[in-house]
């Protein structure tokens, strides 16, 4: 179980990024944090996986305080960040070194099966497209078993159907072990496509806005009714948290004539 | 799945590519070769006054000359070994001192300044005092080469270490890597670009130094045989000793890329594509 209590996040410059974010995550579930640019999601993300510092409240992974980076929680970040001098296997392979190498190659393998990249081991990063150097970058969190994987926009700078594919990828890794995710995501598609709730952030200071359950069965039908749905609640509560209360644009028009 | 099993054979073949020997190095050659030719022939018409420039032929006859009598061996020797030494002690010094100050602020705010200030010091001043110090033998000649590494070695690990991408540095953090571990999987592989070229703008000075302690004083080595040269009025002799550093040096740096190539295969960079 993750829990965020009260956290609030001020940075050096004065700047509030979160302010009493309360949320728990119950084991297995996934999760999906969205919210308008600026609201503190990166920020809740980095505080949650230890890599930064809370300003008050505390994050705790089944009752173990996180106040630095902890076995138990995986991070993938918003690029792949592979290390480019180490090969494929080896990448995945970073943070189970401990492991013995029988056991180690074993899980390497078969999380590339999983991704679609057998075969693809002895390669290096810079021959990887986008969308499989992600695909590694996950598959590096989740071979040291996380309880808890934090996954900042994974998907975010690829085209629509690379990010649909992924994010089956995503389902099929999670379904071996079932570990707690936590996703944010800019994309209203893919929050109803994976999670089992919606976390809907407000800006200046981010807190938590609405908490909107997405109760349709896997594997989901991005066609159905129901899942249309699903979409058109997460997307009114964006517009909320923004303080439109309706969702058209404000326009701002070209002064007639207006020649330059 | 459907990009498996058909992509994968590709990416040793590529890897095999970078070692397979090929003649694309002789075209470095064609322009010191065509140019002592070409001074040759006008040398041989008479174009230039050849006893205070003499044509490649009678350089050669010269460095033939000092090869048969054994001369060329020591003095070559000579030289190799004070490169060798000052190059290990002051590339030794400067990537532990540059590894200290590039990877903590404290010591970068006690000991830079310092460095800084020496560095700006022409090594060659130190001469008369480390002469007075070590005497005029091997020592203060070594310790004259060691210190022209030092500055281009430490400045280049300083730096390389400070401009390691944060981001990645963060992924060693996220999983729980200790400071040593962090400085042999991350840092140390992310700075071996822009150490081996600290390492090879070390050499080159290491062989500009050795030159200027050999000239300074010196019963045998490369830098002895062109005093000696101008001493003795033989041109072809000073053309000969430099004709030396020139080979030594580039053989040398040849040698440390040569030696340093695989571990760089996996980089990414605009001089593989081109
Ligand atoms: N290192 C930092 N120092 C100071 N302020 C920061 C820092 N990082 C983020 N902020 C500020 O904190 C707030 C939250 O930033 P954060 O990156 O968490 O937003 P986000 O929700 O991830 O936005 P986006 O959706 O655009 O990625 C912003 O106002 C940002 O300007
Ligand atoms: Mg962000």
């Amino acid at each position: 179980m993750l829990t965020l209590d009260r956290l609030s996040k001020i940075y050096a410059n004065g700047t509030q990024a979160l302010s009493d974010v309360t949320m728990g995550v119950a084991p297995g579930e996934i999760v999906a944090l969205v919210g308008g640019s600026g609201c503190g999601k990166t920020t809740l993300l980095r505080l949650a996986s230890g890599l930064e510092q809370a300003s008050g409240g505390r994050v705790a992974v089944d009752g173990d305080i996180i106040a630095a980076p902890h076995p138990d929680v995986g991070i993938v970040f918003q690029e792949p960040r592979l290390l480019p001098w180490l090969t494929v296997a080896q990448n995945i392979a970073f943070g189970i070194e401990h492991l013995p190498k029988a056991e180690r190659d074993a899980r390497v393998d078969e999380a590339l099966l999983r991704v679609g990249l057998a075969g693809y081991g002895p390669r290096w990063p810079r021959e990887l497209s986008g969308g499989q150097a992600q695909r590694v970058a996950i598959v590096r969190a989740l071979v040291a078993r996380p309880k808890v994987l934090l996954m900042d926009e994974p998907f975010s700078a690829l085209d629509a159907l690379t990010r649909a594919s992924l994010q089956d990828h995503l389902l099929a890794l999670w379904e071996a072990h079932r570990p707690t995710l936590l996703l944010v995501t800019h994309d209203v598609e893919e929050a109803a496509a994976l999670a089992d709730r919606a976390i809907v952030m407000q800006p200046r200071p981010g807190r938590v806005f609405k908490d909107i359950p997405i109760d349709l069965p896997r594997p989901r039908d991005r066609l159905s009714h129901d899942f249309a749905e699903a979409k058109r609640a997460i997307l009114a509560a964006l517009d909320g948290s923004l303080g439109n209360p309706h969702s058209s644009p404000t326009r701002i028009s070209a002064p007639s004539g207006a020649s330059w | 799945m459907s990009e498996a099993g058909t992509l994968e054979k590709i990416a040793p073949a590529d890897r095999q590519r970078a070692f397979v020997p090929s003649p694309r190095w002789l075209f470095g050659l064609v322009l010191p070769v065509g140019a002592a030719v070409l001074y040759e022939i006008t040398a041989r018409f008479g174009l230039f006054e050849a006893r205070l420039l003499p044509p490649p032929s009678r350089v050669f006859a010269a460095l033939w000359e000092l090869a048969v009598s054994g001369e060329l061996l020591t003095h070559v020797t000579a030289t190799l070994l004070r490169v060798a030494f000052g190059f290990g002690l002051g590339a030794i010094a400067g990537t532990l001192l540059g590894a200290l100050t590039g990877s903590s602020s404290a010591a970068r705010r006690f000991l830079d300044p310092t460095l800084q200030a020496l560095r700006a010091i022409p090594s060659l001043a130190w001469v008369p005092l480390f002469i007075l110090w070590l005497g005029i033998f091997e020592s203060s000649k070594i310790a004259l080469i060691a210190l022209g590494v030092f500055f281009p070695v430490y400045l280049g690990v300083m730096g390389a270490i400070a401009n390691v991408d944060r981001k990645i540095v963060e992924v060693g953090r996220a999983f729980r890597l200790s400071r040593w571990q962090l400085a042999r999987r991350i840092l140390l592989p992310a700075i071996l670009p822009d150490y081996i070229v600290a390492l090879r703008s070390g050499l080159g000075l290491g062989f500009m130094f050795v030159v200027a302690a050999e000239i300074m004083g010196a019963s045998e080595g490369l830098g002895y045989l062109l005093v000696d040269g101008q001493q003795l009025g033989k041109p072809a002799q000073i053309l000969a000793a430099i004709l030396c550093f020139a080979v030594l040096g580039k053989v040398l740096d040849w040698l440390l890329v040569l030696g340093t190539k695989p571990l760089l295969t996996w980089q990414d960079s605009f001089a593989r594509t081109v």
